[in-house]
C-alpha cells in the first residue's frame, strides 16, 4: 500500500464547478428513459435467463433434492446446485458462512438451493418452483428473544466500558430503566438485484452487475469459479438505488449467474423478482435496546449501562462491523462519564441482515435518544433541555466511550441555531395550548441531533483509487473505484476533476466503474464515496497537471508552481495556452497523460477487539425538528413540519447534498414509522412486496420541509473541506419518533412513553391506550 | 380487424394479433419492442416504475390516464392511445417541460423510478388545471421513490407548467381513436382471448364458455400471472365494452356499469358523497384506479376491497346477468364466504346501483392503513344512519378487514337503532362490535387493534357530528399559523 498523497492546501484554483448546484450527470438520461441499467442493456445473442430455487423452511436438514422436473421444464438449459460449483460454494464477505447453494442444511426460509437457466425469464422462474425437496424440519429461532433464550450468537458479544457505571448509577439521585425495540428495514431499491454474466475466452467472465462493491463481487465470483481474480471483470455504470443493500447482497446473484454462464458457455442474466429479492436479501438489523441510567435533577447522565441486542440472521455477513458501529453511536452527541455498552449479535434462522444506510449507527442512536426522552419525561423536563445538558463539551467532557476525542463538536451551536430559527420554544407553547383543547388529535414536537462518525470502522477499507486519462484533444476520461447509485458521486468527482484541470465540466466524461480499471476497491459505502474517490481522482488529476506544468515551465521558462489552470487555459507570466492545445502539445512531446490516483484516510486507528481508538477521521453533524399530529382514536399520524440543519462541511454540491438529506430523512422516517417487516413464527417473511411493506409515499412528505446546510469547512483535510453526507441524515428522522412520543404523552398518563419502532398507527394507538389506562392527563411533571 | 387489437402509438394505428393471452404491456415494451425506458420495479402494480399513459375516449372526450404496464394485459390497449417515456422529448431531443422541470429541480437521483414519475406527472399535466399539492400527492401515490424524499419531485410538479403541446391531443387523435373502437366481438390467439363489443355479446359468450375468466383492468388477476405463473385459461376482456361503462342517475340511485373504472366511478361518487372522495383518493393509486373497475373489485370477492363496506353501508345493490336473465340483490348478500360469491356459472355483474344521498341520512367512511396512500386497509368502515326525530331509525355499519368477507355489524347496528346518536350510544355500539367480529391478526394489523379501532371509528363518527372534520381526522387537520 503506498502512502496517501498529501492534499495541497490551499489550492490556488478557484472552483467554477465545485461548491455549486451542478445537476446530476445522468439527470437528462433519467427523465427520458435513456439511462441504461443492467436490465436495459441489449442482451447478447443467446442470452439465457436464470432463476433461483428457494428453501421452503427456515431451518431444516435437506434429505433429498430432486431437480428432474426443473431440468425437464420446456426451455430449461441448465440446472446447478452445490455440487456443481467448481470453486468455493460461498459468498460470505468476511466469514465463509454464506453458501451460494445450500448443501445439507437450510437456515432461512427462501435460502437459495439451486439455480436454473432457461431461454426465457418466465420459463426459468416457473421451472424453479418444480423442485421436489424433502426436508427434515428443525425448530427455527426467529426472534431476538428466541435467540437470547437459546444463547445463539453469530459473533461473540463485545463490550465498551469506562469508569464504574454500576456505582455511578447506584449513587445517582435518580435512576431509571427502560427499553425500546426497533424493527429492521428492507432497502427497497427500485431496481432489484441483477447480474448479467458474459463468458469470454479462456475462462474470462465479464459481469454487468448492480453492486456497490464491484471488487468483492469480482473476488467472490472468481473464487466460486475456481479462478484467480484477474479472470473476472465486474462493471457497474449505475444502480437503481443501493442504500447498503447492494454492498454484499449482489454477490450471490452475480455468482449464480456466472456459474450458469460458465456451465452453459452462454450469457446468463439473473434478475430477482421483487418478492424473491425481498425474501432472499438481507435487511437492516432489528435491535432491542435496554438500559439503566442514573442522573441528577437536571437530567445529567451520571452513569449508564446500555445493552444492544441485534438479530443478525443466519450468517455473519457484515454484522460485526454493523454492531460495532451501533456501539460507536450509542453516545450520539452526549458525554457519558461512566458507561457500559454491551453488544450481543444473535444468530437467527432468518435472512442474514446486512448493511443499510447508517450501518448500525441509527440503532445505536435510537437507544441513547430513548434514554434522553425517558429521563426528561421522568423528571418532567423538556426533552431538549435534557439533551442540551448532556452534550459533549470542552476538556473533561470530550471523550467518547471508545476513547476518541470529539474535537469538532458542532452539535451545541448547531442545535441552538436550529432551535432559534425554527422557533422551538414558541412552537412548544403553541402545541401545549392546542393539546389542552383538542380531545381527539394531539400534536407533538421533538428536536434531536446527530453526530455520525465518518470512515469505515474496518480501517483498511479506507482507501480509494482513480484512473484519469487526458486525451490529446483535451478531453478527460474519469474512472474511479466508487459506484453511482443515485447519490451523485460521479457528478461530484467530475466537479473535482474539472476544477483540478481548470476546465469545464462538459470536458470530463465519467465512465462506468470497472474492476479492470481501478483494482482492489472498497465498497461505495460508509458515506465515504466522495471522501475516498474524490481525493483519489483529485490526486490523479494533479499528477497529470503537474506533468503539464513541468512541461510548460520548461517551455515558458517560468516556475511550474506559478502556472495556473483556469477557464480552460493554462497561464503564467503573461503567457497563455488553451488546455486543449496544451494537451496536444504535451502528447507530441511524449508526456504521459494518464495517471492513477490513490488516497488512504489518515489518522484513523482502532482496536478491533476492544473497539478503543480513533475509528473515525471526523464526525458529521445535524439536527432536526419534527412536528406531528396523532389521532388518539386510531393511532393514525401525520408529519406536519420538519426543519433540518445539517453539516456537510463545505459542500461540493449543495443541491446534491440537500437531496441526500431529504431522501435520507424520509427513508429514516419510513424505518421508524411505517416500514414493518413481519416474520411469522415459522420464520417466513410475510411482508415481501410493496403491497404489504410500505415505504413512504409522496403524501407522507410535509409541506413544511426546510433543509439548510450548516456551512462550515471540515476541520480535517478532506476533499475541498467537504463532509460525507450519505448516511448521517437518515438519523435525523429519530426526531419523528420522538415527536410521536411527545404527542402520545399529551394523550394522558405520565412518565416515559413506551413506543417501539416502527411507530405504526397500531403501535401509536396501543401506546395511547396504555397511557390513558395508567394515569390522568400529564401536567408537566412526574 | 376483429382478430387483432388496435391502438395508437406515436400517431400511428398499431395492429397486434399474435401475442400470448397474458402478455403484459411492460414485457411487450421491453422485450418485444426494445423500449426499455419503462422499468419493472415490483411487477405487481405497487411501485409505479412501469407507469405509462393511455389516452382514451371517455364520454366522447379524450382523457389521458396513467396505468401500470407491469400488470396490464396487452388486450387492454385495444382502442387506446399509448404514450411511454420515450415519446415525450421532441425529435430534436428537447426535453418535455415535465422532464425539464424534473432535471431542473434535481428530481432524480438513482433515476429508476423517474420514467414512471415523469409519466404520472405527464398525465397530471394533461388533465389540465392548477397543480397544487394535494393533486400532486394523488397523482404520485402510486409512484414510489426511495432516493429523493419526493420534495424535489413535488417542486418539479409545481413548476412543470401547463401542457404545452398535448401529445396527440385534438381532433385528429380523437378521430383516430374513434376509428379503432371495437364494434364487433373479436378473438385473439386462436380464441384464447375474447373481446366482446357489447354486454349482449358478453352474456352470450359466457353462456357458451362459463369457465372463462373475465378480465377488466387486471389489477388483481395480473398478479396471478406475474407472481404465480398461473395459466388463466380462456380470457374474456370486458374493459372495452361500451355499454358496461355507463353511469346513469335515476329513481334515487346511481347505476354504475360494472366495467366503469374506479377512477370514473370515484369522480361521480365523490361528487355525490364528499366523504367518499377522500376514500377513493386513497383507494389503490391513480394507476390502479385508472385500470381497475368497480365490478372487478366486487366480483373478486376479497375481504379487504375498499369499495364494498361503503357501498354496503349505503344499501347498494347488484344487477347480475346470465344470458338475458337479470336479478338484483343487496351487495352484502353477494359475498358467501372468503373469496366466494353468489355468481352462478355463466353469470356476471352487469351493474352496481348506489342510492343517491338523502338529507335524513348520516354517512361516513374510514380507511385505516399503515400508510395513508396506496395501502390495503387493515380496517375499512362505511357507516350510514337514517335519522328521524333525533333518533336512529335504521343503521347500516359495514366493515372490511374484520372477517372473511365484507360484512355488516348487526349487533352494533342494533345498539344504535331507536336511540339518539350520542356519545353513549356510540360507545355501546362500539362495545357491541365484539359480538359481530372476531378479526384475525396478520401482517397488516393485530386482531386487538382491528377490534379497538373499529369501535373507535364509531365513536369518531359520532364526534364528527359535533366537531369539524379537521379536529377529528389527521388527514383533514391543517396546522394553523404556528409552523
Amino acid at each position: 500500500m503506498s502512502a496517501a498523497r498529501p492534499l495541497r492546501a490551499p489550492d490556488p484554483v478557484p472552483f467554477p464547478a465545485t461548491h455549486r448546484d451542478i445537476r446530476h450527470e445522468s439527470g437528462a438520461a433519467h427523465v427520458t428513459g435513456t439511462a441504461r441499467y443492467v436490465d436495459d442493456v441489449p442482451e447478447p445473442a443467446g442470452t439465457l435467463h436464470a432463476a433461483l430455487g428457494q428453501s421452503a423452511h427456515a431451518h431444516a436438514r435437506i434429505l433429498s433434492m430432486d431437480l428432474s422436473a426443473v431440468a425437464s421444464y420446456p426451455g430449461v438449459v441448465a440446472v446447478i446446485a452445490a455440487g456443481d460449483v467448481p470453486g468455493v460454494n460461498d459468498v460470505g464477505p468476511v466469514v465463509p458462512d454464506d453458501p451460494i447453494f445450500a448443501e445439507s442444511l437450510v437456515e432461512y426460509a427462501g435460502q437459495c438451493l439451486f439455480a436454473v437457466a432457461a431461454t426465457s425469464r418466465q420459463a426459468a422462474r416457473a421451472a424453479a418452483r418444480l423442485a421436489k425437496v424433502k426436508y427434515d424440519p428443525l425448530p427455527p429461532l426467529v426472534t431476538i428473544a428466541a435467540a437470547r433464550a437459546a444463547q445463539s450468537h453469530i459473533l461473540p458479544p463485545k463490550r465498551v466500558e469506562r469508569g464504574d457505571p454500576d456505582a455511578a448509577i447506584a449513587a445517582a439521585p435518580y435512576r431509571l430503566s427502560g427499553h425500546i425495540a426497533m424493527g429492521g428495514q428492507d432497502h427497497f431499491y427500485l431496481e432489484g438485484q441483477i447480474s448479467l454474466a458474459i463468458p469470454g475466452e479462456g475462462g474470462d467472465m465479464h459481469l454487468l452487475c448492480s453492486t456497490q462493491h464491484p471488487s468483492e463481487v469480482q473476488h467472490l465470483v472468481a473464487r466460486a469459479l475456481g479462478r484467480p481474480d484477474n479472470a473476472v471483470v465486474v462493471e457497474v455504470r449505475r444502480m437503481g438505488g443501493g442504500f447498503g443493500g447492494k454492498e454484499t447482497q449482489a454477490s450471490l446473484v452475480a455468482a449464480a449467474a456466472a456459474l450458469l454462464a460458465d456451465r452453459t458457455g452462454r450469457p446468463v442474466k439473473l434478475r430477482l423478482d421483487r418478492d424473491d429479492d425481498m425474501v432472499m436479501t438481507g435487511k437492516r438489523h432489528d435491535f432491542e435496546t435496554g438500559y439503566s441510567v442514573g442522573f441528577d435533577d437536571q437530567g445529567h447522565i451520571l452513569g449508564l449501562d446500555i445493552t444492544l441486542e441485534s438479530r443478525c440472521g443466519m450468517s455473519t455477513d457484515l454484522s460485526g462491523a454493523i454492531n460495532d458501529r451501533a456501539v460507536f453511536h450509542s453516545d450520539n452527541c452526549y458525554f457519558l462519564p461512566s458507561v457500559r455498552i454491551t453488544s450481543y449479535r444473535y444468530k437467527t434462522h432468518t435472512v442474514s441482515n446486512t448493511a443499510f444506510r447508517g450501518f448500525g449507527g441509527p440503532q445505536g442512536m435510537v437507544g441513547i435518544e430513548q434514554v434522553m426522552d425517558d429521563i426528561a419525561r421522568h423528571r418532567g423536563l423538556d426533552p431538549l433541555a435534557v439533551r442540551r445538558v448532556n452534550l459533549y463539551g470542552g476538556p473533561g467532557r470530550d471523550l467518547t466511550p471508545y476513547g476518541m476525542r470529539v474535537e469538532d463538536n458542532l452539535a451545541p451551536a448547531l442545535i441552538e441555531k436550529l432551535a432559534a430559527e425554527a422557533r422551538y420554544a414558541e412552537r412548544r407553547a403553541a402545541i401545549a395550548a392546542f393539546n389542552a383543547t383538542s380531545p381527539v388529535l394531539k400534536r407533538g414536537l421533538a428536536l434531536t441531533p446527530v453526530k455520525f462518525g465518518i470512515s469505515f470502522t474496518t480501517s483498511f477499507l479506507n482507501q480509494g483509487g482513480a484512473l484519469v486519462h487526458l486525451y490529446a484533444d483535451g478531453s478527460v476520461l474519469l474512472n474511479h473505484g466508487g459506484t453511482e447509485m443515485g447519490q451523485g458521486l460521479y457528478t461530484k468527482v467530475a466537479q473535482v476533476v474539472a476544477d483540478a484541470f481548470g476546465i469545464g465540466l462538459d470536458r470530463v466524461r465519467i465512465s462506468a466503474t470497472r474492476t479492470d480499471k481501478v483494482p482492489n476497491t472498497s465498497a461505495t459505502a460508509a458515506s465515504a464515496g466522495t471522501d475516498l474517490n474524490g481525493m483519489a481522482a483529485y490526486n490523479a488529476a494533479i499528477t497529470i497537471r503537474d506533468r503539464l506544468a513541468a512541461f510548460l515551465a520548461n517551455r515558458w521558462d517560468v516556475a511550474a508552481k506559478d502556472i495556473r489552470f483556469v477557464d480552460g487555459m493554462a497561464m503564467a507570466g503573461g503567457q497563455t495556452v488553451s488546455f486543449d492545445d496544451l494537451a496536444r502539445q504535451a502528447y507530441l512531446a511524449r508526456i504521459s497523460l494518464s495517471a492513477t490516483g490513490f488516497y488512504a484516510t489518515p489518522k484513523i486507528d482502532v482496536d478491533k477487539e476492544t473497539l478503543i481508538g480513533r475509528p473515525f477521521y471526523y464526525f458529521a453533524y445535524g439536527a432536526a425538528l419534527s412536528e406531528v399530529v396523532i389521532d388518539t382514536l386510531t393511532g393514525e399520524h401525520k408529519l406536519l413540519a420538519v426543519d433540518i440543519l445539517h453539516d456537510c462541511g463545505r459542500s461540493l454540491n449543495p443541491a446534491l447534498d440537500k437531496g441526500q438529506i431529504e431522501g435520507g430523512f424520509i427513508q429514516g422516517m419510513g424505518w421508524l414509522t411505517m416500514e414493518e417487516l413481519v416474520f411469522d413464527d415459522q420464520g417466513h417473511l410475510r411482508t415481501h412486496a410493496p403491497s404489504t411493506y410500505k415505504i413512504p409515499g409522496c403524501g407522507d412528505v410535509p409541506d413544511h420541509f426546510n433543509v439548510t446546510l450548516y456551512d462550515q469547512p471540515n476541520g480535517e483535510e478532506t476533499i475541498h473541506r467537504s463532509k460525507a453526507v450519505g448516511e448521517p441524515p437518515l438519523m435525523l428522522a429519530i426526531s419523528v419518533l420522538h415527536a410521536l412520543k411527545d404527542a402520545v404523552a399529551a394523550a394522558g398518563g405520565s412518565g416515559p412513553v413506551q413506543l417501539d419502532a416502527p411507530a405504526t398507527p397500531e403501535r401509536v394507538l396501543m401506546a395511547v391506550m396504555e397511557r390513558q389506562a395508567t394515569g390522568p392527563l400529564a401536567e408537566g411533571t412526574a | 380487424m376483429a382478430d387483432q387489437i388496435r391502438f395508437l402509438h406515436r400517431g400511428q394505428v398499431q395492429h397486434l394479433g399474435d401475442f400470448p393471452p397474458t402478455r403484459t404491456l411492460l414485457d411487450h415494451l421491453r422485450e418485444d419492442r426494445g423500449l426499455c425506458g419503462t422499468k419493472e420495479g415490483c411487477n405487481e402494480g405497487d411501485c409505479g416504475a412501469c407507469t405509462v399513459v393511455l389516452g382514451g375516449l371517455e364520454e366522447g372526450r379524450l382523457r389521458y390516464r396513467a396505468v401500470n404496464a407491469c400488470i396490464l394485459f396487452l388486450s387492454a390497449l385495444d382502442g387506446k392511445e399509448l404514450v411511454t417515456v420515450e415519446d415525450l422529448a421532441g425529435p430534436d431531443g428537447a426535453l418535455h417541460p415535465v422532464q425539464q422541470a424534473m432535471v431542473d429541480c434535481h428530481g432524480s437521483q438513482c433515476g429508476f423510478c423517474t420514467p414512471g414519475i415523469v409519466m404520472s406527472l405527464f398525465a397530471l399535466q394533461a388533465e389540465g388545471g392548477a397543480v397544487e399539492r394535494q393533486r400532486v400527492d394523488t397523482a404520485l401515490a402510486g409512484n414510489l421513490c426511495r432516493c429523493t424524499g419526493y420534495r424535489p419531485i413535488i417542486e418539479a410538479a409545481c413548476r412543470m407548467g401547463a401542457d404545452p403541446a398535448p401529445v396527440g391531443k385534438g381532433a385528429a387523435t380523437e378521430e383516430l381513436l374513434r376509428s379503432i373502437q371495437r364494434r364487433e366481438t373479436g378473438q385473439i390467439k386462436d380464441g384464447k382471448v375474447l373481446l366482446p363489443a357489447s354486454a349482449d355479446d358478453l352474456a352470450a359468450l359466457l353462456l357458451r364458455h362459463p369457465e372463462a375468466r373475465l378480465v377488466a383492468g387486471g389489477t388483481d388477476v395480473g398478479l396471478w400471472v406475474t407472481k404465480q405463473f398461473r395459466d388463466l385459461g380462456l380470457l374474456i376482456h370486458v374493459g372495452g365494452i361500451a355499454d358496461l361503462q355507463r353511469m346513469d342517475a335515476a329513481d334515487g340511485r346511481l347505476t354504475i356499469g360494472s366495467a366503469v373504472t374506479v377512477a370514473r366511478a370515484a369522480e361521480r361518487l365523490g361528487g355525490l358523497y364528499p366523504e367518499m372522495a377522500e376514500l377513493f383518493r386513497r383507494y389503490g393509486s391513480a394507476q390502479v384506479r385508472n385500470s381497475a373497475t368497480l365490478g372487478g373489485n366486487i366480483a373478486n370477492g376479497s375481504p379487504i376491497g375498499d369499495s364494498m363496506p361503503v357501498l354496503i353501508a349505503l344499501g347498494s345493490r347488484l344487477v347480475l346477468r346470465r344470458g338475458d336473465d337479470r336479478r338484483e340483490m343487496p351487495l352484502e348478500d353477494f359475498f358467501l364466504a372468503y373469496r366466494r360469491t353468489a355468481l352462478t356459472a355463466g353469470e356476471f355483474i352487469e351493474a352496481i346501483r348506489v342510492p343517491l344521498p338523502r338529507p335524513d341520512r348520516l354517512f361516513a367512511c374510514y380507511k385505516i392503513s399503515k400508510r395513508f396512500d396506496q395501502d390495503i386497509s387493515a380496517v375499512m368502515a362505511g357507516f350510514c344512519l337514517d335519522m328521524a326525530g333525533g333518533k336512529v331509525v335504521a343503521a347500516r355499519l359495514a366493515f372490511g378487514g374484520m372477517a372473511g368477507t365484507p360484512q355488516r355489524a348487526r349487533a352494533a347496528e342494533a345498539a344504535l337503532t331507536g336511540r339518539p346518536f350520542d356519545a353513549e350510544t356510540a360507545r355501546d355500539a362500539a362495545a357491541a362490535l365484539a359480538q359481530d367480529f372476531q378479526p384475525l391478526s396478520d401482517m397488516r394489523a393485530s386482531a386487538a387493534y382491528r377490534l379497538a379501532v373499529a369501535g373507535n371509528l364509531i365513536v369518531k363518527f359520532q364526534l364528527a357530528q359535533t366537531m369539524p372534520l379537521g379536529a377529528v381526522r389527521v388527514t383533514n387537520f391543517a396546522p394553523g399559523g404556528e409552523v
